[in-house]
């Protein structure tokens, strides 16, 4: 059908530009695998033949299935590659998006799901099976503008973001603009705002931020992978919303931290929860989840993190588990490749543009992979 | 012996064409399935309100509708004067050696996938929309009652009025070749007929063929019209994908039913938000059967298909 052909052309489009980059970066990747050879902590001190990683695992199984997000695509495919390098555990992932993970996980159709939004109270009470959270990796969602004379880095405050895309402020030389920007003299335009017309995480974390520092996004659009935008024109994909922007004159968008560093587009300073105002960047981006206090299922928004260093449009993706897997041999698998992924995995991040989990959030997701059960017993090996 | 290999070749031709209005039904019945939970929900109301809201689980696809109805009348507006201007040369003025290679040339128009036609109109079209020919239109007629209110508003080149123009490009194939058969299918007897009472070429084509062949050309309209209603990708990149209010100028940016689904199909998360973006499908399903059932009867109507044309 018509409509599938067209939704795969866009995937494969983001997932196609995502690997460009990806393969760019293959080289520096290689070295670095030389380099660090793999010396994954294991899970417990004692000898195991499991750990490091290297080889077939007793009882293992060869081959998983997995489905969700694709913000996180290239950084799983990544990892797949080289897991598979290492073990020969073949692992197969969809990058289908959020919703299709959590529906996936849900029905049951998966071994693990992963999706970049937290699942709902209401999504886990639907669910066949309890369900767990493990963080993964870090992004963020940069505000992206073309305002034809401005040259210097624009800075936003939270209630500004909030009023452009809300609509209340319509014209660039807002005063709730300017007071943050002395010195840049912006012009009587009116904004165009750019959102993305697609259901995605990229949106989930812009709407999740906007509904923590405006009450009044809060009760008039919310967060969700889609939203009814208040006004505004919408853009298919990172690439359909920074190609508006860059098209249209005096207009404001919001897009992939990684998709904007690549593409070299400009992007605005955030004025973080305490005040300071933060450039986007793969460790401002990992201090958002440092020094906080995460709810124990990890199920956890770190938009407008406390941390003073913070980039505050930062978020986690997930990887989705059932916290009993009945089959022994895939769940000895999935604990496994999960723990080399948050342990020695994490080394591949920042060359592919994500921000690796800071320490603490790590042992966190690696408590996570632990709890995982296999008719009652822990399933990774050595826990 | 060749009997029964008859019957049995008969039989298996038989299945295989029965295979087809098969898929039909069963795409038709899982749709149904899929959409009856937003069908309960909202009823006929579904259409009529334009509130689509995923967080607060509220869904009318009014705006879509709307949209749709007004980029295919844009469309329909720019592309069917063309296309039968056109078909009228080919037929009845351009030399002989000439026709053929016109029409094919226009044909080709129907070869490009969709998705060229919106890369094309995103970064060649909508910069000239936004920076010429839109603000233009203001000058001219923003002052016009009626007239103005099309083109009122902020110019931004990803509106309605530009998903209209790329629906008209991408349906002028289908009109003109359409156009063209029903014109050829009109008697030569007619036109001879015609000209040996002394009448002009400009008389024949206006006082015989058109009227002998206008059923067949409403026939032809209506098929571009369902061909603008389903097209996806290319109206998807210049529409603007947005539908919050209902406006009357053309230079809002809005949202055709068809670029809905594709847009949120992926990550629709909860039931009824599927189910929503199911109904709109079973909609564009049942609205493309009508129009394209009612534009055959037509064409058979004016004789064409006695005539060998096949569509």
């Amino acid at each position: 059908m018509l409509v599938t052909r067209d939704r795969e052309m866009g995937e494969m489009k983001q997932v196609m530009s995502r690997l460009l980059a990806a393969s760019a970066l293959a080289l520096a990747a290689f070295i670095g695998a030389c380099g660090g050879a793999t010396t994954t902590p294991g899970p417990s001190a004692a000898a195991d033949p499991c750990f490091p990683v290297k080889g077939q695992c007793p009882g293992e199984a060869t081959a998983l299935n997995g489905a969700g997000a694709t913000f996180p695509a290239v950084i799983y495919s990544k990892w797949i590659d080289e897991y598979n390098r290492l073990t020969g555990v073949q692992i197969n992932y969809q990058s289908i998006g959020s919703g299709g993970g959590i529906k996936s996980i849900t029905d049951k159709t998966v071994d693990f799901g992963a999706s970049d939004g937290p699942m709902s109270d209401q999504q886990l009470a639907d669910a066949k099976a309890p369900i767990l959270h493990v963080p993964m990796v870090m992004g963020a969602v940069v505000p992206t503008y073309n305002v034809p004379g401005v040259t210097t880095q624009l800075k936003l405050t939270p209630d500004a973001l909030s009023a452009i895309f809300l609509g209340t402020i319509t014209k660039w030389n807002d005063s709730k603009i300017t007071t943050a920007n002395a010195g840049v003299t912006l012009p009587d335009q009116p904004i165009t705002t750019v959102h993305r017309s697609d259901g995605s995480g990229t949106t989930n974390i812009f709407t999740d931020y906007l509904s923590k520092v405006s009450p009044d996004w809060k009760s008039k659009v919310g967060a969700g992978n889609s939203v009814n935008w208040p006004g505004g024109v919408g853009g298919k994909g990172n690439e359909g919303v920074a190609g508006s922007v860059k098209q249209t004159p005096y207009s404001i968008g919001y897009v992939e931290l990684i998709y904007a560093i690549q593409n070299k587009l400009g992007y605005a300073q955030m004025q973080n929860a305490k005040g300071k105002f933060v450039d986007a960047s793969l460790d401002s981006v990992a201090k958002a989840a440092e020094g906080i206090t995460l709810a124990p299922d990890l199920r956890v928004s770190i938009t407008n993190s406390d941390n003073a260093e913070a980039y505050p449009i930062s978020g986690f993706t997930w990887i989705l588990a059932y916290q009993e897997m009945p089959d022994k041999a895939k769940a000895l698998a999935l604990t496994r490749y999960l723990w080399w992924s948050v342990t020695d995995g994490q080394r591949f991040a920042k060359e592919l543009g994500y921000a690796p989990l800071p320490k603490d959030v790590a042992s966190k997701s690696q408590e996570k992979i632990r709890s995982i059960t296999s008719g009652g017993a822990r399933a990774l090996p050595g826990s | 012996m060749i009997r029964s290999a008859d019957r049995i070749f008969a039989g298996s031709v038989a299945g295989l064409a029965l295979l087809v209005p098969a898929t039909l039904l069963l795409i038709t019945a899982l749709l149904l399935i899929d959409a009856f939970p937003a069908i309960r929900a909202y009823g006929l109301s579904f259409l009529t309100t334009t509130t689509w809201d995923p967080v607060k689980l509220v869904f009318g696809a009014g705006a879509y509708v709307y949209g749709t109805l007004v980029t295919t009348a844009i469309a329909v507006t720019f592309a069917a004067p063309v296309a039968i201007g056109a078909a009228i040369f080919l037929t009845e003025y351009a030399p002989r050696a000439t026709r053929a290679p016109l029409a094919f040339l226009i044909e080709v128009l129907a070869y490009i996938p969709s998705i060229v036609y919106g890369l094309w109109g995103f970064f060649v079209v909508v910069p000239l929309m936004r920076s010429a020919i839109e603000p233009a239109l203001q000058a001219a007629l923003g002052g016009v009652p009626i007239l103005g209110v099309l083109v009122s508003g902020p110019v931004v080149g990803l509106d309605l009025l530009m998903g209209g123009v790329i629906l008209a490009i991408m349906i002028l194939p289908i009109l003109l070749t359409v156009t063209r058969e029903v014109l050829l299918a009109v008697p030569p007897s007619q036109r001879e007929g015609m000209l040996g009472l002394g009448a002009t070429r400009w008389e024949t084509v206006t006082r015989v063929v058109l009227p002998y062949a206008r059923v067949g050309i409403v026939g032809a309209i209506i098929l571009g019209v369902a061909r603008a209603f389903g097209e996806t990708m290319a109206v998807t990149l210049v529409v603007g994908n947005s539908s919050t209010a209902i406006s009357p100028s053309l230079f809002t940016p809005g949202y055709t039913m068809a670029s809905a689904i594709a847009n949120q199909f992926t990550e629709a998360d909860s039931d009824l938000y599927f189910s929503a973006i199911v109904e709109i499908a079973v909609v564009l399903l049942l609205v493309a059967i009508v129009v394209n059932a009612a534009a055959r009867l037509l064409i058979r109507r004016t004789g064409a298909a006695r005539e060998g044309l096949l569509l």
